[in-house]
Formats: C-alpha cells, sequence, structure tokens
C-alpha cells in the first residue's frame, strides 16, 4: 500500500499545526464559529448532536494493522472506546473534544493518516473498489489513479470553497463496487482496442434529496491528461455551481440543468485552455505510485482446497469469501453487521484484533467497504479457518455479507443532528427478525440500506430495498423503497407509497421479500424480481 | 415553556441554561421564555457556549422535556447504547425518549 | 476596512475599480471589480489595459474568486490582482497560490497569524498561478 515520503509527511504534519493554531485562536475568540466552522469542517470535524465528531479519512479505504491499531488507541484514549466505520470508508468518533482534536491529528500523524477534506464544500476523501489489487476482473489497479488524485486534491487552492462537497470515486473494472455513478465524478479506468488505458469520466452522480446517475461525459481521457481534465470538471463547477440553494449546489445539479452535453462542452473548453498550464502531473509519478500497489509475496503453492468437515465455517466460508486472482486465495469479509448490532461500529478491541488478523493473514492489509464491513483482501485458504476461529470468538464472523442481514445504515437521530429519524433500531430490528426466521440465507443477495433523512449517507437510494426516514409531525415515520443498485446494474429506488412506524416499517421489509419469494424464477435476485414484475405485487401486499 | 441550548464550546457536550450557568442535565434547565436572544448572545459573546438556540418543551413530571424527539436524544444521549447516556441505569429512560 | 496588504513593488493604481460592465463598455478605467458572478475571461481580450483587478468576495464561503484570479493569471495578466471583501487570514496562502498579490480585507488581519499563514505549506501538492514547484515535480527532478 502506498507510504508516505518526506514530502507527504511534511504536509500532514503542516496540517496539523494550522489546525492547532486555528483551534487556539477559536478557543481564544480570535475566530468566530462561523469564521471556524468551515475550517474545523476541512479538518473532518463536526459538532454533532451530542459532541464534535471526528471524521478521518481512510484513502481508498486501505489500512495497515499499525493504523487500524491507532485507530483503536484514539477510541479508546480520545472517545468512547469505538469507531463507526462509515459509507466512504472513513471512520467516525462520536465523542470528541475540541481541545483534544489537534492532539488527535497529531497522532494519526504518527502513523501516516489524516482528516483532511473529510467534510465541508471541498473534494473529499477518494474512495475505490475494495478488491482493488485483488480481484481477477480488474483492468488495472485503480487505488494508484485514486492515489494520484487525493494528492492532486489535497491543499487544493482553487478547490476548497465549493458551492458543495465533491466525492470522487475511481474503480476499473466493468463490476462496480464503489458505487461509481453515485458520485459526483465516477472515474472508471478503461481500455481502448489498442490496449491503451483512459479514464471515463462520468460527472453529476449523487443521492441525497435529488438522486441522480452520472452520465459519462468523457469516455476516454488518455491517462496523460487525467489531472487536467479532473481539474476542467472542477472548474466549471466551482464557477457555476449553483450557490444560491444550498440544496441545489451539488454538480448533478449543474449538469442536470445544462445537460450533460453543455457541460461537457464547457468542460472541454476549459480544458483546452489548461492544457497548456503544467497541470499534469510527470508519468513518473503514477509509475512511482504504481509500485506501492503491486502484489504482495504470494504463496505460489497455497493450497487450492479448504477443509470444509466444520458446517458453520463452510456457511461462513460460502457467504463470506470472495474469489481472488491469485489461486489458493480468497478475499475475506468481516462482518461489522452482528444480528441486532450497530452497523459499522466496531469496538477498540476488535479494532485491534482485526489489525492482527491483518497481519497476521492478510499481508499486514485490510480496507474499509463502502458496505461498513472490513475486508481482509489476500488471505491464504489454508488459513481460514484458523481466521473464522478467531473472529467467532470476538463476534465478528457473522456470515451474512450481502443479505437482508448485511444492512447499510447511516447514524441517524441517534447520533445526526441532520436527522428525522433513527436509522440503527430500524436496522438492529430488522436484521433480529431475519435471523429468527431463517430467512437471510434462502433470499440470498439482497442489499438493505437505511438513511435517517432525505441526505442519504445510508445510500437508501441505492438498496434493492430502501428505507427513509422522515418526521411526521414529530413522530418518526419510515418510506420504503425498492429496486435501488449501486453497483454496475445501477438504478434509483422507488418508494412504495405511504410510510410505516418503526415496528411496521419491520413487517414491511418482511412482506416484500415474502412477496420474492413467491414470484421468483431460477437463479433471480430480489432485484431481478422486482425489474421483472414491477412495483404492483408488491404494493398489494403492502397496503391490500 | 422554552429551553435554552448549547454546547459547551472545549468539550462540545450538549448543555442547558439554568438561570445562572450551563448544565449537561436538561433538569436543570430553566424557563427562558421572552430573553432568550439576549442570554445567548452575552454568553455565546463569552464563549461559554458554542451555538446556543432556543427549543419548546413542556414540563413532565416536574422536569422539562423537549418537544421533539431530536433535542430529547441530544438531551439524554444515543438511544442504542444506553450505557452512554446520561441515565446508564434508568431502564425507564427509552420511554422518556421516545 | 482595513488597510490593503501587497506584495508587489509598483505604485498602487490611485483611482476607484470600475464594474466589469463600465469597463467593457468604454471605460478607460486601468482598474476594474470582478464580482463572484462575472466572467473573468471577458476580461483576457484587455489585459494589456489593466494595472488592477480587485475580486470581490462578498461572503468568504463563496469560491468563484479563487477561479477568476487563476484565470487571469493563466491568461497572461501581470498587474495588481487583489482580493477584497470578506477575506479571512486563514484563506491567505490558497489566495496567494491562485494569484492574488494583494488583499484588502473588511477586518484587518493580525500580522502575526498573516506571517504563520503563509509560512505554513512546506510544500504544494499541485500546480496553480504561482511558481511552487509542486512536490510530483519535485520527486522526479
Ligand atoms: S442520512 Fe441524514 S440522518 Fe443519516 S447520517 Fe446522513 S445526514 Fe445524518
Amino acid at each position: 500500500m502506498y507510504a508516505y515520503d518526506q514530502y507527504d509527511q511534511a504536509m500532514v504534519d503542516a496540517r496539523v499545526e494550522e489546525f492547532r493554531d486555528q483551534a487556539r485562536r477559536r478557543l481564544e475568540g480570535k475566530l468566530t464559529e462561523d469564521q471556524f466552522k468551515p475550517l474545523r469542517l476541512m479538518n473532518g470535524l463536526y459538532l454533532q448532536l451530542h459532541a464534535y465528531m471526528l471524521r478521518v479519512a481512510i484513502p481508498y479505504g486501505t489500512l495497515n494493522s499499525l493504523q487500524m491499531r491507532a485507530l483503536a488507541d484514539i477510541a479508546e484514549k480520545y472517545d468512547r472506546g469505538y469507531g463507526h466505520f462509515t459509507t466512504r470508508q472513513n471512520i467516525q468518533y462520536n465523542w470528541i473534544k475540541l481541545e483534544d482534536a489537534a492532539d488527535i491529528l497529531a497522532d494519526l500523524a504518527k502513523v501516516e493518516m489524516h482528516a483532511i477534506q473529510t467534510s465541508g464544500n471541498c473534494i473529499r476523501n477518494i474512495s475505490s473498489d475494495h478488491f482493488a489489487g485483488a480481484t481477477a476482473d480488474e483492468v488495472v489497479d485503480p487505488r494508484p489513479y485514486a492515489e494520484l488524485l487525493r494528492q492532486w486534491s489535497s491543499f487544493h487552492p482553487e478547490f476548497s470553497y465549493l458551492p458543495r462537497k465533491f466525492k470522487i470515486a475511481v474503480i476499473a473494472s466493468e463490476k462496480d463496487r464503489a458505487a461509481m455513478r453515485l458520485h459526483d465524478i465516477g472515474i472508471n479506468i478503461v481500455q481502448n482496442d489498442t490496449g491503451e488505458l483512459g479514464a471515463a469520466f462520468y460527472v453529476g452522480g449523487g443521492m441525497g434529496r435529488t438522486p441522480m446517475i452520472a452520465p459519462c461525459i468523457n469516455a476516454f481521457v488518455p491517462l496523460d491528461h487525467f489531472v487536467t481534465y479532473a481539474e476542467a470538471c472542477l472548474r466549471v463547477y466551482n464557477r457555476y455551481g449553483r450557490r444560491d440553494n444550498k440544496y441545489k449546489a451539488r454538480i448533478k445539479i449543474l449538469v442536470h440543468e445544462l445537460g450533460a452535453e453543455e457541460y461537457t462542452r464547457q468542460v472541454e473548453e476549459e480544458f483546452a485552455q489548461l492544457l497548456d498550464q503544467g497541470i499534469e502531473p510527470p508519468l513518473a509519478e503514477l509509475e512511482r505510485i504504481r509500485t506501492f500497489f503491486e502484489d504482495p509475496p504470494f504463496d505460489g503453492d497455497a493450497d487450492a482446497e479448504i477443509d470444509r468437515s466444520d458446517p458453520d465455517f463452510a456457511v461462513w466460508v460460502d457467504r463470506n469469501t470472495v474469489p481472488h486472482k491469485q489461486p489458493g486465495y480468497v478475499s475475506a469479509v468481516i462482518s461489522l453487521k452482528p444480528v441486532g448490532g450497530i452497523p459499522g461500529d466496531a469496538t477498540a478491541e476488535q479494532m485491534r484484533l482485526m489489525a492482527d488478523l491483518a497481519k497476521d493473514y492478510s499481508f499486514d492489509e485490510c480496507r474499509v467497504m463502502h458496505t461498513q464491513n472490513i475486508v481482509l483482501p489476500h488471505v491464504r485458504k489454508a488459513d481460514l479457518h484458523a481466521l473464522w476461529t478467531a473472529l467467532e470468538d470476538a463476534g465478528l464472523g457473522s456470515p451474512n455479507l450481502d443479505t437482508v442481514e448485511d444492512i447499510i445504515a447511516c447514524p441517524g437521530l441517534d447520533y445526526c443532528s441532520l436527522a428525522n429519524a433513527r436509522s440503527i433500531p430500524v436496522a438492529q430490528k430488522i436484521s433480529e427478525r431475519f435471523a429468527a426466521n431463517g430467512k437471510t440465507g434462502t433470499l440470498g443477495e439482497l442489499k438493505l440500506k437505511i438513511s435517517g433523512c432525505i441526505n442519504a449517507c445510508g445510500h437508501h437510494h441505492a438498496g434493492h430495498i430502501g428505507i427513509l426516514g422522515v418526521d411526521r409531525k414529530g413522530v418518526e415515520n419510515y418510506q420504503l423503497l425498492l429496486g435501488g443498485s449501486e453497483a454496475e446494474d445501477v438504478s434509483l429506488a422507488k418508494i412504495t407509497g405511504p410510510g410505516f412506524d418503526e415496528n411496521g416499517i419491520v413487517d414491511a421489509v418482511e412482506t416484500v421479500t415474502s412477496v420474492y419469494e413467491r414470484e421468483r424464477q431460477d437463479g433471480e435476485r430480489f432485484v431481478d424480481t422486482y425489474r421483472r414484475i414491477g412495483m404492483n405485487p408488491f404494493k398489494e401486499a403492502l397496503y391490500g | 415553556m422554552r429551553l435554552l441550548t448549547g454546547n459547551d464550546l472545549k468539550s462540545g457536550a450538549v448543555t442547558w441554561w439554568t438561570g445562572s450557568d450551563w448544565s449537561i442535565h436538561i433538569e436543570d434547565a430553566v424557563d427562558v421564555t421572552g430573553s432568550e436572544d439576549e442570554i445567548a448572545r452575552r454568553e455565546e459573546a463569552a464563549r461559554r457556549v458554542n451555538v446556543p438556540y432556543a427549543i419548546d418543551a413542556e414540563l413532565h413530571e416536574g422536569s422539562p422535556r423537549p418537544s421533539h424527539i431530536k433535542e430529547r436524544v441530544r438531551a439524554l444521549g444515543p438511544t442504542v447504547r444506553p450505557d452512554l447516556t446520561l441515565k446508564p441505569a434508568d431502564p425507564e429512560i427509552g420511554n422518556w425518549v421516545i | 476596512m482595513a488597510d490593503t496588504l501587497r506584495y508587489r513593488d509598483d505604485e498602487p493604481v490611485d483611482h476607484p475599480a470600475v464594474t466589469v460592465d463600465a469597463f467593457l463598455d468604454q471605460s478607460n478605467a486601468s482598474a476594474v471589480r470582478i464580482e463572484p458572478g462575472d466572467d473573468a475571461r471577458a476580461l483576457v481580450p484587455h489585459l494589456e489595459r489593466l494595472a488592477l483587478v480587485e475580486v470581490n468576495f462578498p461572503a468568504f464561503g463563496d469560491g468563484r474568486g479563487y477561479s477568476s484570479a487563476r484565470i487571469l493569471r493563466e491568461a497572461g495578466f501581470e498587474g495588481e490582482l487583489r482580493a477584497v471583501g470578506d477575506v479571512l487570514v486563514d484563506q491567505l496562502a490558497y489566495m496567494r497560490r491562485c494569484g492574488f498579490d494583494a488583499f484588502e480585507p473588511d477586518e484587518q488581519f493580525d500580522m502575526d497569524d498573516v506571517k504563520a499563514a503563509f509560512e505554513r505549506w512546506p510544500e504544494v501538492y499541485q500546480s496553480a498561478a504561482d511558481s511552487r514547484t509542486p512536490i510530483w515535480t519535485k520527486r522526479h527532478a
């Protein structure tokens, strides 16, 4: 994985000192809260429902054991012993003191981590495919491109006061495991007929109150123009994105209002202006970065067979491991979705255990998935039983990847000041319901996503089943949506009809899964059946 | 009744105006009807509170209870982690919030 | 209004800046003020005539002026580029990188904070309108 050199380290250290100074000026009253707010946000520090919240960047989700351990230490030293892994592959802490914030950033900097641009109207942490470098289906490893964009976007002098936040995802395969087309910019590294690599730019996707699927604005940007093209996309947005209305300020609205063609024309024009401005990094930099992402020293003789004599273990293997490009290896997913638990939360002890397991079994690397789980990317099949045993002992062995129990849920009203309703208790009740009725396994792949408000941090628009919390005259109410996807079959979910109360929504989810069980044809997933039969049968079952 | 609330600037803790100071316990909060803006301005300027605002509440068994669920969660802590709330030992507290 | 900080040696322009529309109309002015919604590129054909461009920041969170500044520098403007209005000390370093070389903030800066702001960044990651060499170029020099 990427390692800092003296330059990267110097920048992160400088940022710590800058923030220490800013926090001091705020505490002394030299900065008003209005002035301080964008500065703290650019360091991931929110004022949340109960306290300050700190969001730490995990570039493209990747952590080594030292870093994971540092995250555990921070949870214990400065917070209340746990952290929350988010849908953007980051971690956030809920009980932070402003007085401690600079010290936390300093602790992070010691392990090459930071909270830079994890909030605010700037370019956020770049996300990527959590199976990068491990999966056989990629054209190339997307992470070097994400790292190049990380550098380009860090402390960008022109794009730090954008109309609104800006999220970029980079993938390099037909399969989309990063919700690429639901980002402000989604980049897919592709290969053309002559074998040359280039970047397909998808611009103007997003969730929130106006969900949009990003159109492709350029199917092949040569790699030696890659950064300049991104700069052009951003400049057009910075100049013309709406600033009169916060809810219309994301780039998706600009692209939508201009039309993709006109937006593209403006980008191309800007790009032509920028081409001779020396913006593009030397290609040697991409080569340098690539060396950090070379394959680890795989064991060429690793056993291809798994001893499946332990039935519980076999279930976990079937559910939570994913094929690897290297024979004898798999990627193993650690579920942070225990039945009745809080999706994405991990205690300091669990983080330390995951750090140890990453070190022992996965070449010292683990990754945060946007589904709020952790993956050990390169595990020898022969080590799986030992890995599973350790996970089971720590309550991390739930065999439920991509099932109805593997729920994405935003923090909701339990933690978030923007929320209309709680998300976590709904997730807890649903996972308990399906664990009790025994249907989790038979329902197969079913992506269920819950947001506590229209901001859609829980990606409810992109759930096979989505749930949106709303406020009905001061009472929590939940809308049900069906048919979304954030994968390569991207689609936006549709609302079924009137909402439900907390228990009603759990029943409603069970009802729609029963319709699926009744109607499904061979091999169909829930979303396939929905696409084939449409909304009506589900509506009838729900509302009679 | 109206309550004045905000966060402690240094710790970020949720605080309530008690008539003379700020407390993390909502039981200590007093009605500020009529004087909310003035107190908020003065206290914020002195940095004894950060981003203060007033909310509606009712008296409930002798103590103030915010009218909106969000402020009740805020007053107490996350409903999904009773151990981290201000009243970890009170089994009835869920009913106060919801 | 506070003092103007200038990081250039020439004499400041001694007459007020006019709006972009007035300037394009017919003015002989050599100083113009750009508002956030103005198209900085409209000035590009006339840069020779301009000694001062003021870029107004009515609200510090509106970052359009950063693009305006860079566009003018990219087009070769060498006159004074002054950030005016709700300009905060924590923004100076980035503004400088976008080509501003003068600052006229609504509220006076503490000069120690100004100094700290300009000394803050040991390196830069990307190229902009200043002459600093990006890290990725240094790595392969
Ligand atoms: S979706 Fe709404 S409630 Fe959930 S975390 Fe985002 S802003 Fe908060």
